[in-house]
């Protein structure tokens, strides 16, 4: 891969990791510590918002964020074309050192 | 069946199969000793990163803590799980690129300096070593209590087992173990949820259970209503609000978020696996092995906190079911009579309350609370023991490589074969293991304080550096071992001072800026960024070769060598 390339794809990598902390820490910092009390006034059911954000709701983002990275790389490295098959039996057969 | 023999059933098949697994996966070079040959499938991994992060204190404390300190006790429910995102998207990845064996290897060669390997080496041990001696506790515990064998017999049985696994299949073995240890402990956590998930709102899930209503024979109402009710009515805290201060709460979560990222045994579990995209994958597949039981917990916590209260308030102490005594032997739960009249009054003023409840009852002990059946009492002791096992094997084999791989081979000894590496690795497992034993046995009062300061203090001093190694290109060794040294002293001393040397000014008014010492780590790590960029300026760059390593760590594929 030229230099060039490699600083594009470092770019977008930045970029998709930039964005999905920004998601991140609003959803934990933001809402779940910041804005807790603000978001207790709107009740789901038996839960207060606030309060469901920072017990459950901001574990189902997290997943959700890493999952949505998994996709966006995957998708960033086949662009670029990192294949990354090939490796994977050419370093099993590999000694320590 | 009672439930001492289903427990002695569950302990001997579970522990029967951790020894069978042991035998299959043996290591037979540093490669798999290390990191289990890096063949180590994603799914596989994620679950084995789940049982090494999920230790003790997750399994029998977390929903015990939560249940007291309720809307509080977020922290740690974002705190151990949102350092996952960090994990994922910072680290994990270009760690694996990077292709070494241990967190030191990295800090050693990115920073091209011994003092650096050292600092780092220091660092993953001693974090390493407190957090383990907190595990044999824990499984003393848990087989003093259910299988009444005195603390000491538990401590060895428990040693025996991970020495026996640890030492012959190293990280191989651990890994599979630790897939059979996810498993039990998951099951033995949602099981006795979702029966009282059941029983108290007729929801079989306990995540929504959390939110939903009462069943007629509990009063009906939601179920979190009903707990901010009568924790009012009793004089403590409203469940569903918070009482320690916002910026408190903030620094604590932030402090176990980055402490989670730079814990070096969760992070050497990706260098198992064959690539990059499958460290992605093992991170994503970890996190919701995680998140099932982390979401779990608060669940529980209601579900706990709600049920001891209806059992106990204003009842007749001679009415009190088995369980009630059984406990109070332990000294788990403690009955005092001021009044006299016989009834027991748990209420949140201190003068009149007469019933006193240790936290970890909430999980070991809600089974019977709720009159589950026996053999759902005896899983609980099995995934404890799970818990506890699979993290001190995990925390023993950091201590092992960073030992044998990064004093002996890499900085004191590189002549050494590939064979004498691995007798060392082996050694030093052993001597960490009956140490670890040892230090269970005979707690000092500090370990437990220290283990949940660990954090702070991996947060403090390897996570900056690690971040800054990948994403700085221009970063320099000065910069990173001034950091370290800053963020570790700087996190340390606070937390010396509040709980050893001054601790009548361990209060909201005596702490910096109203930090505890459990979120002064996000300081540190501030103070470490801070010293590193500050120092970086003013010294030269880093050389050619590791600017190379730096860019090609971030690229994924291509030639990853060994």
């Amino acid at each position: 891969m030229s230099d060039k390339n490699a600083l594009e794809y470092w770019k977008s990598n930045i970029r998709i990791v930039l964005s999905l902390l920004g998601v991140w820490f609003f959803i934990s910092f933001g809402c779940g510590i910041l804005l807790v009390d603000t978001l207790d006034d709107i009740r789901i059911g038996g839960f207060k918002l606030g309060f469901w954000i920072a017990q459950q709701g901001a574990i189902f983002v997290f997943v959700i964020l890493v999952y949505v990275y998994i996709y966006l790389m995957d998708k960033l490295d086949d662009a670029y074309n990192l294949n990354q098959d090939e490796v994977k039996t050419a370093e099993n057969g590999e000694e320590a050192q | 069946m009672s439930v001492q023999i289903w427990t002695f059933i569950f302990v001997f098949l579970t522990f029967g199969l951790y020894i069978g697994i042991a035998v299959w996966s043996r290591a037979g070079s540093t490669i798999d000793f290390y990191v289990a040959g890096g063949g180590v499938p994603p799914l596989a991994n994620g679950m084995a990163t789940a049982a090494d992060w999920m230790s003790a204190a997750s399994f029998i404390s977390m929903a015990g803590l939560i249940s007291f300190l309720g809307r509080d006790g977020t922290f740690y429910l974002m705190g151990w799980t949102g350092g996952y995102v960090l994990l994922a998207l910072l680290l994990a990845p270009y760690l694996r690129k990077f292709g070494k064996f241990t967190v030191p290897d990295f800090i050693g060669d990115r920073y091209y300096s011994r003092t650096a390997r050292l600092i780092a080496v220091f660092c993953a041990i001693s974090v390493s070593f407190v957090y383990a001696c907190g595990q044999m506790q824990g499984a003393g515990i848990v087989f003093s209590r259910f299988l009444e064998v005195d603390i000491t017999a538990g401590v060895i049985i428990g040693m025996a087992i991970v020495f026996f696994y640890a030492v012959l299949g190293g990280m191989k073995g651990i890994t599979y173990t630790q897939v059979a240890q996810y498993c039990v402990l998951i099951f033995a956590f949602m099981v006795p949820a979702i029966f009282i998930s059941i029983l108290m709102t007729g929801i079989p899930i306990p995540q929504i259970g959390f939110g939903a209503e009462l069943t007629e024979a509990f009063g009906g109402g939601y179920l979190l209503d009903r707990l901010d009710g009568i924790s009012q009515e009793l004089g403590f805290a409203v469940y569903t609000e918070g009482q320690r201060s916002t910026q408190d709460v903030f620094f604590i979560t932030a402090a176990l978020m980055f402490g989670t990222a730079g814990l070096p045994h969760v992070i050497i579990r990706f260098f198992t696996v064959p690539n990059v995209r499958d460290a992605r994958r093992s991170a994503g597949f970890a996190l919701i092995f995680i998140a099932i039981l982390y979401t779990t917990a608060p669940a529980v916590a209601a579900f706990a906190r709600t049920n001891l209260i209806n059992t106990v308030n204003n009842a007749e102490y001679t009415a009190m079911p088995e369980w009630f005594s059984k406990w109070e032997t332990t000294n788990l739960i403690s009955f005092n009579d001021k009044n006299g009249d016989g009834r027991i009054q748990y209420v949140g003023d201190p003068e009149t309350n007469e019933l006193e409840v240790n936290r970890d009852i909430m999980v070991l002990a809600n089974p019977e609370i709720a009159n589950l059946p026996n053999w759902v009492v005896a899983l609980v002791a099995a995934g404890a023991l799970a818990a506890a096992l699979s993290t001190a094997a995990g925390l023993l084999l950091v201590i092992s490589t960073s030992v044998a791989h990064d004093l002996m081979k890499r900085s004191f000894m590189p002549d050494i074969s590939e064979k004498q590496e691995l007798l060392y690795a082996r050694m030093a497992i052993f001597i960490a293991v009956l140490v670890a034993g040892y230090v269970g046995i005979n707690p000092p009062a500090y370990v437990a304080q220290v283990v949940a300061y660990a954090f702070g203090l991996a947060a403090a001093s390897f996570f900056p550096a690690i971040v800054l190694g990948i994403f700085q290109k221009s970063m320099n060794k000065q910069g990173a071992i001034a950091g370290m040294i800053a963020g570790f002293l700087f996190t340390a001393g606070y937390i010396i001072y509040f709980k050893s040397l001054n601790p009548a000014m361990d209060n909201a008014q005596g702490w910096l800026l109203g930090i505890s010492p459990e979120g002064i780590g996000t300081f540190g790590t501030l103070i470490n960024l801070a010293v590193a960029w500050l120092v970086a300026s003013f010294t030269p760059e880093p050389p050619e070769d590791v600017q190379a390593i730096v860019e090609d760590i971030r690229l994924p594929g291509e030639a990853i060598k060994r």
